[in-house]
């Protein structure tokens, strides 16, 4: 897991998972995060010029590693890889990415989503959005509390 | 002395990422943070969703602190 100021090459993480699964891996999930040009959260299709992510160096990556621990828990997932960019990004650009190997499809395709509704809602990172209507730090949505919630009771 | 740091909104509203203050457990660090912010700052400091890490741990009780401890105010997260 890795929290960085500077763009990912996804080939190259792609191929060092592979390399370390070898042929016990099944299936390896995918999953680029992208920063959006319109705001959803708000409603109000504001056009986003930059968005802005916050750490805490130390808690942050803490963070993320206890989720990865516990979607490790829940699905027979031997490899996972989390790069999270912090810093100023503008629209079209990569943000996050989530990498989930397993014999199996069924169980790399679940933990890469948990990891996902996770990141959104427990990741210790902050979001502030500059658009047309001027600046202001986000929230995640009562969407991605409702799938975090989910993932609790099953 | 212990660091108290504020991130995000909360960072805003108090005008420093960090302060240096005296204080033997948490409940001193909220008592001279009363006393030092300005009304606007403290009150979103003390909303209920505001979450406190003590050594970067959340704490939910008021813990002693020692010499070199950091405190720090962290506002609702998002990441992803």
């Amino acid at each position: 897991m890795v929290i960085q100021q500077h763009d990912f090459d996804v080939a190259k993480i792609y191929d060092t998972m592979r390399n370390q699964a070898g042929s016990d891996a099944g299936a390896i999930v995918t999953f680029v995060g992208l920063v959006r040009d319109r705001n959803a959260i708000a409603g109000d299709g504001s056009t986003v010029s930059t968005l802005t992510l916050e750490h805490y160096p130390g808690m942050t990556e803490k963070s993320i590693a206890s989720i990865i621990d516990e979607a490790q828990q829940r699905w027979p997932v031997p490899w996972v890889n989390v790069v999270h960019r912090v810093g100023e990004m503008q629209p079209s650009e990569q943000i996050v990415l989530v990498m989930v190997g397993s014999a199996h499809r069924d169980a790399a395709f679940a933990a890469a989503e948990f990891i996902m509704d996770y990141l959104k809602t427990k990741a210790v990172l902050w979001k502030r959005e500059l658009s047309e209507a001027g600046e202001r730090w986000l929230e995640s949505t009562d969407q991605d509390a409702e799938r975090s919630k989910n993932w609790q009771q099953n | 002395m212990v660091t108290v740091k504020f991130f995000a909104q909360l960072r805003d509203a108090v005008g420093t990422d960090s302060l240096q203050i005296a204080a033997a457990d948490l409940e001193q660090v909220y008592a001279q943070l009363q006393q030092s912010l300005d009304s606007e700052a403290w009150e979103q400091l003390r909303q209920d969703n505001v979450r406190v890490a003590v050594n970067q741990n959340i704490v939910n009780t008021n813990p002693a602190l020692c010499h070199g401890d950091e405190v720090a105010f962290l506002p609702p997260v998002t990441g992803g």
